[in-house]
């Protein structure tokens, strides 16, 4: 995912003349391609998250769209307040970009465990999340990012991510995104639904006898805005599962049941898979942990009766 | 404006008097002298820009905006009252405004973002940042002063309303910040120190940066909070209480002496 996002970024750069990209002394062999190409458009801020989001707020409001890049929770939590007052408040287009979403760096420990992040970022009203699920989708958001500039969110895996998505899918806002049909056909009315990294483990649970007439999805586009438009996109399914490499409090899951639960004509049973709190504090590969949390790629759990 | 100040401030019932009665100076120099800013364009793209980082003495800017045709008087009047965009920290939605603050220690970072656009954008107007003493306790301050510093702004002048007075008691008792010029210095800024309320001395200070070509321009101005009503200098009272009617008429009465 890095190199897809690394890779658009300096090919939107091209394009759009105002792209700047400001690291928190992170990115080594990463950011190297867009620093030797525009110069003049790249600032390592240093240490210094909260100065970093400060000043890319700053540039923002003189016609910049700046690309602020960390690694896990550093470009959020630790500078949360210029997220929401500077960027948020001022509708400003900063992209907030981490590295390393969900449990990527999973042998680091808990600092570089990036599994409340959905929580944050999806308080301030007017940030739009872009969790692709596979490289394609960091290039589908990375494009609607710069062509739709705003307070934005991109969360990243690390590298070596496969590709689900065999082209650049068309994304928007709040858009489920079709990855696969179920293995057995079936009549289509139950879906896994991913976002994020969690496409690999919707992408697995699939072939499990339990799964195999769900068809699977992604949103790597979404936000508070977005919200009611989920009440028409459940609606065709009976089940929709989702997945997400996040805890369950305050993510995606609960994202779409606050938007759709209880809501007139809305008889979808829903069912949200994500990280139970065993993972904080554990250390391991992102695959271990992943399976301790919940989130076994080979071992989907039992399955959801459908009334 | 501190007329106005205390008349706001009366009026919502609101707080923070004795800050906006502090840099009522500083702010009637910038925008009588300094500021190359034009209420029939307020956005216009050659500017100078200024961002008030101690959000909670907006009166005194709210004021000054009024005097130079930004807001109208009749707006003056709805500050603080329910649906208002003259909140009671500084908001970005009363025209001529240019950043909301509230929080402390965004002021700074946000105004190194602007000066670094305009340095990048080969542009030539100036940021102008006000800070309160307190607020340097906030590490973002210290943060983008690095940043200022290492990348040669100097279209950038940050002004400290040093009265030596905080939220509970005087800055020295709080976190101690002298030697605060020495500080400012060893962090590659252009110092200089200036009585807060002197006007020609403020205008020549503010009116000649950058005093080192290369260098951020830091005027640490020596003020008292409270400045002009006898009762309020230096108490730490003045900083949450609201003056009720008979001592804003005390208060209007010695500033109109």
């Amino acid at each position: 995912m890095r190199n897809a996002f690394i890779e658009e970024l300096v090919s939107l750069a091209t394009q759009y003349p105002h792209i700047a990209l400001v690291v928190g002394d992170l990115g080594y062999s990463v950011v190297e391609p867009f620093a030797d190409r525009f110069p003049d458009r790249f600032i390592n801020a240093g240490v210094a998250e909260q100065n970093m989001t400060g000043l890319a707020a700053g540039m923002a409001s003189e016609g910049y769209h700046v690309f602020t890049y960390s690694i896990a929770n550093f470009p959020t939590f630790r500078c949360a307040e210029q997220i929401r007052n500077d960027v948020d408040y001022h509708r400003l287009p900063v992209t907030v970009v981490s590295v390393g979403g969900g449990l990527a760096y999973g042998a680091l420990g808990y600092s570089h465990h990036a599994v409340q992040d959905y929580a944050l970022m999806r308080s301030f009203p007017n940030l739009l999340i872009a969790a692709p699920g596979d490289p394609m989708e960091v290039r589908a958001c990375m494009r609607y990012l710069a062509g739709n500039p705003q307070p934005s969110y991109l969360r990243l895996g690390k590298a070596g991510e496969p590709n689900f998505h065999t082209t650049v899918p068309d994304v928007a806002p709040g858009k489920w995104l079709k990855v696969a049909d179920g293995v057995d056909r079936g009549d289509g009315r139950a879906t896994l639904l991913s976002t994020g990294a969690a496409m690999g483990i919707a992408m697995g649970w699939s072939n499990a006898p339990q799964y195999r007439q769900h068809s699977v999805h992604s949103m790597p586009l979404w936000s508070m805005a977005s919200k009611p438009d989920q009440i028409a996109a459940v609606q065709p399914f009976d089940v929709v599962e989702t997945l997400e490499d996040h805890l369950r409090d305050g993510g995606f899951g609960s994202w779409l049941m606050e938007a759709v639960v209880g809501q007139p004509g809305v008889e979808t049973q829903l069912r949200a898979h994500a990280l139970t709190p065993v993972v904080c504090g554990t250390v391991g590969s992102q695959k271990i942990l992943n399976a301790l949390g919940g989130l076994n790629e080979q071992s989907a759990p039992g399955p959801t009766a459908r009334t | 404006m501190r007329i106005q100040s205390l008349q706001m401030v009366h009026r919502a019932k609101a707080s923070h008097i004795a800050s906006a009665l502090s840099i009522c100076d500083i702010v009637a120099v910038l925008y009588g002298q300094v500021l190359h800013v034009d209420p029939t364009q307020p956005e216009a793209p050659g500017r100078d820009r200024f961002i008030l980082s101690k959000g909670h003495a907006c009166v005194a800017v709210y004021a000054a905006l009024s005097d130079c045709g930004f807001l109208t008087a009749d707006e003056l009047l709805t500050y603080g009252q329910d649906g208002s965009v003259l909140m009671n920290h500084i908001s970005h939605k009363a025209t001529g405004v240019e950043f909301s603050t509230g929080s402390l220690g965004h002021g700074l970072p946000f105004g190194v973002g602007k000066a670094l656009a305009a340095k990048r954008l080969r542009t030539d107007w100036n940021t102008f940042v006000l800070l309160s003493d307190g607020e340097l306790g906030e590490g973002s301050n210290w943060e983008a002063m690095m940043f200022a510093a290492h990348h040669g702004l100097d279209n950038l002048v940050a002004v400290i309303d040093y009265n030596k007075l905080q939220s509970l008691t005087t800055v020295d008792q709080t976190l101690r910040i002298e030697p605060l010029a020495d500080k400012f210095t060893a962090f590659g800024w252009s110092v200089r120190e200036v009585d807060g309320h002197d006007h020609t001395a403020l205008a020549s200070a503010l009116g000649s940066t950058p005093w080192i070509a290369g260098k951020p321009s830091m005027l640490i101005a020596h003020t008292t909070k409270g400045k002009g009503v006898s009762y309020m200098e230096n108490t730490v009272k003045w900083h949450y209480s609201t003056p009720n009617a008979e001592q804003l008429a005390q208060a209007l009465n010695e500033l109109q002496g």
